[in-house]
């Protein structure tokens, strides 16, 4: 996951294009029919609108790397001198990127690592604030990532509390819910390991636990960060059937995935992400087939 | 700035009353807020309140994972601070002989209830520092008040210090001061420095979000803090040939306002005549005015901290 909270390391100045005023975006929209497989005649409801949104992040300490700390002071002290100079790089790692997302959709995300998917998701959540643009939500969209939340140092059981409590689940509703997450997560499958520290356990286990809690709670607005690509093949089925069933109570589905076939099964929808731009939005067959044009499969 | 292979494809009708609509305008029609927006103080204490458990039990989550690997466990959360205790014990007592004005069994005690005192200022604050730099994965994956970290984190060093009391407790009883009324007051300056430390935790957590070479330059500014405090030493005593405002200055400081008054509270021979003017009022006003200024300065860029 976190080489895709970075963008393509290019950090050249945005495009002109995206300087745009607000007004013009709908007028820049792409000519394609959303949700061919819903009824687009009427009460379509938007429930996320992402107005030219901009994402920089700004890395220190990565500067030229010429000389030492006298150098890194200098370039410091020099008031006025722009990012770059005072060794601070900035990454423009989504240019102006608008859609609307309507209720009752599954939108999937893709393109290559680094083009700024999970960096999109993480500002349409609220997490992460756009340098320019707006993105303007019904209630509060939730990325289905607990991961940071959970302590290696602590048991299983302490972290199925924690992070149930993390993503503002009451001590009720995770006490009605452990048995159910402890028992999709199979963690307790070859003996009670749920009482070990999270350390303990085999990479993939980690991940089915943390799939399990995050996914133990209904969301709104559901974003879901390459989450199916873990655990054994078991496991993996049983995850995309929880997702099917999230989506079902969620308005909206969002899911980053580098598996085109879990877009294909989840997702009518699809943006697809290229270097921070919205290269292509639409069905996701016709997104698809381009895409894997363009990457040569 | 985008291809589209379907040039020739007319755009499909949408519902013709959003066709036209700008995206502002579509949002305010259908009742959407902006992601991510900042919001009321009432509403943001009303987040926070929701969040109470979760404040709790990342602290308490924080403080036993800290000893997690060690073989002695969670008994050095006792052996830690009376290691502590035994090293400043040492220097400033037998070697540099700092207890002067002070008998020995006095001395002591008001040694051991500076520095735990003061440490939990200390940790407060250096956590504070890093509550969202060291945190920023969780600040870009979950929606929670980010208040909830500064505050989480005190509550911690408070747990910590709690156990330290028991190490405070059992120097106290050792050198001839007994349990009495004036303990009554512990928890009450406990409440104080806890609201003193928070707020000032919010305050270094939001320049350490946006500076974290503030997590640097804090141990400097924190040990001139100690040295100024009185952890080791008797203010009023040092300062007897000077002008009376220094020591009054450093006396209304609030770190060693707080030490002083649990001093007061704990030993029976250190009575009220060692506490600077208006103690309690001074002590009060400084826990009121950090926290209530703390909150409203680490609440006005929340929504920045995802950035990191």
């Amino acid at each position: 996951m976190a080489d895709e909270t970075r963008a393509a390391p290019a950090p050249a100045p945005a495009p002109a294009a995206d300087a745009g005023p607000a007004d013009a975006a709908e007028g820049r929209r792409l000519p394609w029919a959303p949700a061919c497989a819903l009824d687009d005649t009427a009460g379509r409801v938007p429930t996320v609108v992402v107005d030219d949104v901009h994402i920089v992040y700004r890395v220190h300490g990565a500067g030229s790397g010429r000389g030492g700390a006298t150098a890194a002071l200098s370039r410091m002290l020099r008031r006025g001198a722009g990012d770059a100079e005072r060794g601070v790089r900035t990454v423009h790692a989504v240019r102006g990127v608008s859609f609307t997302a309507h209720r009752g959709e599954a939108i999937g995300l893709i393109g290559s690592n680094g083009s700024g998917k999970s960096t999109l998701l993480r500002a349409i959540a609220g997490l992460l604030p756009p340098e320019r643009g707006r993105v303007y939500t019904d209630g509060q969209p939730s990325l289905l990532g607990v991961n940071a939340a959970l302590m290696g140092d602590l048991t299983g059981e302490r972290n199925v509390v924690l992070g149930g409590l993390a993503m503002g689940m009451s001590r009720e509703q995770i006490k009605e819910r452990y048995q159910e997450i402890v028992d999709f997560s199979g963690i307790n499958d070859k003996g009670d390991f749920i009482s070990l520290p999270m350390r303990t356990y085999s990479s993939g286990m980690q991940a089915r636990l943390r799939f399990s809690i995050a996914a133990a709670k209904d969301h709104d607005v559901l974003m879901i960060d390459e989450a199916l690509a873990t655990g054994d093949a078991k496991f993996r089925a049983r995850s995309e059937a929880r997702v099917r069933e999230l989506r079902e109570h969620a308005g909206t589905v969002f899911l980053v995935s580098h598996s085109n076939q879990s877009i294909r099964d989840t997702c009518n929808r699809v943006l697809w992400l290229e270097r921070g731009e919205l290269r292509l939005d639409g069905p996701t067959e016709e997104v698809l087939r381009a895409y894997e044009k363009f990457s040569g499969r | 700035m985008s291809e589209t292979p379907h040039d020739g494809r007319a755009p499909r009708v949408l519902p013709s009353s959003d066709a036209g609509l700008a995206p502002a305008e579509l949002a305010s029609k259908y009742g959407l807020s902006v992601s991510g927006a900042r919001p009321p103080v009432p509403a943001y204490l009303r987040r926070l309140w929701d969040r109470r458990h979760f404040v709790l039990a990342f602290s308490s989550a924080k403080l036993a994972a800290q000893y997690s690997q060690a073989r002695l466990g969670q008994l050095w959360q006792v052996a830690t601070p009376l290691l502590n205790a035994a090293v400043y014990f040492m220097v400033f007592g037998l070697i540099l002989g700092a207890g002067r004005g002070m008998p020995k069994d006095v001395y002591i005690p008001f040694l051991v209830t500076g520095v735990f005192v003061f440490t939990f200022t200390q940790s407060s604050v250096m956590s504070g520092v890093r509550a969202i730099s060291g945190n920023l994965g969780l600040v870009r994956a979950l929606h929670f008040p980010r208040a909830a970290l500064p505050l989480s984190l005190c509550l911690q060093q408070l747990q910590q210090l709690l156990y330290s009391m028991i190490v405070l407790f059992l120097v106290v009883v050792g050198f001839g001061s007994y349990p009495d009324l004036s303990w009554a007051l512990i928890p009450a300056v406990l409440a104080l420095q806890f609201c003193f430390n928070s707020g000032l935790a919010m305050i270094v957590a939001r320049a350490g979000a946006h500076t974290p070479d503030l997590a640097q330059l804090m141990p400097f500014v924190l040990r001139t803090w100690m040295y100024a405090s009185g952890v080791m030493f008797s203010i009023p005593v040092f300062l007897a040939d000077k002008p009376q405002w220094i020591a009054n200055v450093l006396q209304w400081n609030p770190a060693a306002l707080y030490m002083d008054l649990m001093r007061f509270a704990l030993i029976e021979e250190y009575g009220a005549e060692n506490l600077p003017d208006h103690a309690w009022a001074v002590a009060g006003g400084w826990a009121v005015f950090v926290a209530l200024g703390g909150f409203l300065f680490f609440w006005q860029a929340e929504e920045k901290y995802g950035r990191g």
